[in-house]
């Protein structure tokens, strides 16, 4: 378990930083709170709807739903690269029928537009 | 496991890596070609599965099929080639009865024959599954493929409805049904079926292995609709397009069959009393409610759909009678028997469909016997075989499922199946009493070659195994599983 | 618990400690009343599970389970909560009319798993540690076992996979895309 140690480290840093910024921005911090500045800051612009009135287009699930198959895609390809020489040619080739079948699928995708916006 | 597998276990697979390779081909062709050539993608669908059968027919001379392939995942016995033959069948059915249907569809043709082919790819597998693994990734796909085929008109409502419903609860099926075999992996630790029984031959029963054979009995009974896994298959049934519907009744449950077969009569055969029993409650609760909601419906493909579940309850009687070669080989007998009537069913339904999507009911038949006095007949004679009146070949199935349950000691259940055969016998009439005795529309009736074609074959099916049964009987007699 | 090996020790109270925390955000994901919390609660199960996977050594599992699970499923359940306007779903209490349900449906599923997985005495499948670390006789990680496994006993399941994922990407075009119609 010891080699884990590093990873504890980094969560317990990563985890340290936003609660720590937050913890002494409140406590340094001056309040003098008027309308203005309780705005949502957009860049300048007014806020037109609240954070929660905004619906996400549809066309943003394609994408995500594609994103999970070429990630689940990925996963397969990572005990495939650590055990790369021991699978020799033969894994090669299996890997490579593997991406073949996924390439007609990509292919598929592209040519029905699943990747553009319009 | 060792890694032995040979150059010919490749050979032996030969019918599922051309069809993999064709689905492949028709979703480039689908891209490239367009909706205008859609009859020359179902053609070539058609040409795909029957060059598939000849593969399989190949396949069944080749002397090294005795022995399982690829290190036992696979096994190419002849009770693999009955199904490998059967589920290609529904699929020739299937893609023959959509050509005019998804041609005259707002939809591309080319994905929906993909998706048909690599759901039989899934099928194929199915029936060859030997190890836990390959059998559970095979059904997955033939899974997948159905939910987006169900919801393929995606247009339509019912269609959208129907690919969710059956998604979501067939997504929890297979966690229940992963779960099971987790549970009995853990308590054996091994992953392949011949392993497996000869791991439990000497352990003893234990709650765990009770527990994990309880929920993959529980995961598969929902593929196959049993109460009361039995809720998504009338919505479904209703709200998919009717090629994909007649194709949900027979390919999926036809392959749900083989793996149902094999897992509990080659694996856990040793706690017959214990599973026997749930099955036994099953296929009663499954045979009363299917024939009674049955009566109710005025939606011809929901009455159907209840009549399918009740199918499956008839034919876990054959479940039950695992522990002669007669349960077995009855629901073999049956399940070809049913491709047939079954399939011819729901195609005189996408016949006769007219009221737009979704809105078959009972007096779409009205007065079929006037427009077209074939049709008529031929859709009496699927109506007599699904309720088991001679001389059909449901008759002669449900003999030998009905014996089985009798040889196998479960008397009251082969009572009750013929009751509620005879309970069937109403709401079927009610269709042929539509045809026969009711006024309809004068419309001529607009078949095509291939309707006709699919509806001739099942028709035939249907009548030969009805009359001349015996050299059915001899080939399936030698398709049962060893032990 | 299959004992000793993994989870005596330090080992067997962080266990304790991952699992307890992944079971109450479970929980937590069902009772949360906004849709974006219960999605934050279920991207903390999933990391906590992954923890727990690497703390029975399953190295390769974990790191399945923190990509595809904690990385693309939730991207994907996010996605959803945003398409279905979480301002309205928060405002009504749609997904909590059924707790009379699920209160008795409960014990009757949960009581007799806790009961067989608590009395059945289970076989010592990992008898020593290193049991699923193994590639023919040599002692290697876990994720270079399920590559032995994977790319050589189970080949074509594997290759059926890819053919699941590209049904899957179908799927995703044909009932996604919105103008999918005679296409030319």
């Amino acid at each position: 378990m010891g080699q884990y140690l590093p990873i504890l480290v980094f969560a317990v840093l990563a985890a340290a930083l936003p609660i720590g910024t937050i913890v002494i921005a409140r406590a340094v911090q001056t309040r003098r709170p008027n309308a203005a500045k309780l705005e949502p800051y957009e860049c300048g612009v007014e806020a037109t709807t609240s954070a929660f009135d905004t619906r996400f287009s549809v066309r943003y699930f394609l994408i995500a739903v594609l994103f999970v198959v070429f990630d689940v895609e990925t996963i397969f390809l990572f005990p495939w690269a650590v055990m790369f020489h021991r699978l020799g040619l033969f894994g090669l080739a299996e890997m490579l029928v593997f991406l073949a079948i996924l390439v007609v699928g990509y292919f598929y995708c592209w040519k029905r537009k699943a990747l553009d916006w319009a | 496991m060792t890694f032995a597998f040979h150059a010919s276990d490749w050979l032996l697979l030969a019918p599922e890596l051309f069809l993999t390779a064709m689905g492949l081909l028709l979703l480039g062709l689908s891209v490239a070609l367009g909706k205008t050539k859609e009859d020359f993608l179902a053609f070539l669908a058609t040409v795909s599965v029957g060059i598939t059968g000849a593969l399989v027919a190949f396949v069944a001379t080749r002397p090294e099929r005795a022995t399982p392939i690829l290190g036992g995942a696979f096994v190419v016995d002849n009770f693999a080639l009955f199904f490998k033959a059967l589920v290609l069948l529904s699929l020739a059915l299937t893609v023959l009865a959509s050509a005019r249907y998804v041609g005259a569809a707002p939809y591309p043709g080319g994905e929906y024959y993909a998706l048909l082919l690599f759901s039989g790819v899934g099928m194929l597998f199915m029936a060859s599954g030997n190890n836990l693994i390959s059998i559970y990734v095979a059904l997955e796909l033939m899974a997948l493929s159905s939910y987006v085929l169900a919801g393929y008109f995606k247009a339509e409502p019912k269609s959208t409805e129907a690919a969710l419903k059956y998604f979501i609860l067939g997504a929890f099926s297979s966690g229940v049904l992963l779960y099971g075999l987790s549970l009995v992996y853990g308590a054996g630790g091994v992953m392949g079926l011949p392993e497996l029984a000869k791991l439990l031959a000497s352990a003893s029963r234990s709650n765990l292995l009770m527990l994990g054979i309880l929920l993959i009995l529980a995961g598969l009974l929902f593929k196959i609709a049993a109460v009361p896994f039995h809720v998504w298959t009338p919505d479904v049934y209703e709200g998919s397009p009717t090629p994909v519907t007649a194709f949900f009744s027979v390919g999926p449950k036809v392959a749900a069959y083989a793996i149902l077969a094999r897992i509990f009569y080659v694996a856990f055969a040793k706690f017959h009393a214990d599973w026997g029993f749930v099955v036994a409650l099953v296929s009663a609760a499954t045979m009363v409610l299917g024939n009674v909601a049955a009566l109710l419906q005025s939606n011809v493909k929901r009455m159907l759909a209840y009549s399918s579940i009740a199918n499956a309850g008839y034919a876990l009687l054959g479940v039950l009678g695992f522990r002669t070669e007669w349960g077995l080989w009855g629901i073999l007998i049956y399940l070809l028997a049913y491709t047939f009537m079954n399939f011819g069913a729901f195609t005189l339904i996408i016949l006769l469909e007219s009221k737009g999507y979704a809105g078959e009911s009972v007096s779409d038949f009205n007065g079929l016997a006037k427009r077209s006095m074939p049709a008529a007949v031929v859709m009496l004679l699927f109506l007599l075989s699904l309720a088991g009146i001679p001389p059909t070949a449901g008759f002669i199935g449900k003999y030998y499922l009905f014996t089985a349950a009798m040889k196998a000691g479960y008397a009251w259940l082969a009572i009750l199946a013929v009751v509620m055969s005879a309970v069937s016998l109403f709401y079927y009439f009610r269709i042929a009493a539509a045809m026969f005795f009711t006024e309809g529309s004068p419309a001529k009736l607009k078949s095509s070659y291939a309707l006709s074609a699919v509806i001739a074959v099942c028709a035939v099916g249907t009548l030969v195994i009805g009359v001349v049964p015996q050299p059915f009987l001899e080939v399936l007699k030698s398709c049962v599983l060893g032990r | 618990m299959s004992d000793g090996v993994l989870l005596t020790g330090g080992a067997g109270v962080l266990f304790a400690v991952l699992a307890a925390v992944a079971l109450a955000s479970a929980i937590a994901v069902v009772v949360a009343r906004s849709p974006v919390h219960s999605a934050l609660f279920l991207l903390l199960s999933f990391v906590l599970v992954a923890a727990i996977f690497i703390l029975q050594q399953a190295e390769f599992v974990g790191a399945v389970q923190m990509l595809v699970y904690a990385g693309g499923i939730m991207v994907l359940f996010l996605f959803v909560v945003m398409l279905v306007n979480p301002g309205v779903t928060r405002s009504e209490k749609s997904f909590q009319h059924q707790w009379d349900v699920a209160v008795v449906l409960l014990p009757i599923f949960l009581l007799p798993f806790l009961y067989i997985l608590g009395t059945e005495k289970l076989p010592d499948v990992p008898v020593k540690a290193e049991a699923f670390r193994m590639v023919g006789t040599r002692v290697v990680g876990n994720t270079e076992a399920v590559s032995w496994v994977l790319f050589r006993d189970y080949l074509v399941p594997f290759e059926v996979a890819s053919v699941f994922l590209l049904v899957a990407m179908i799927g995703a075009v044909v009932l996604g895309k919105r103008s999918l119609e005679k296409m030319d």
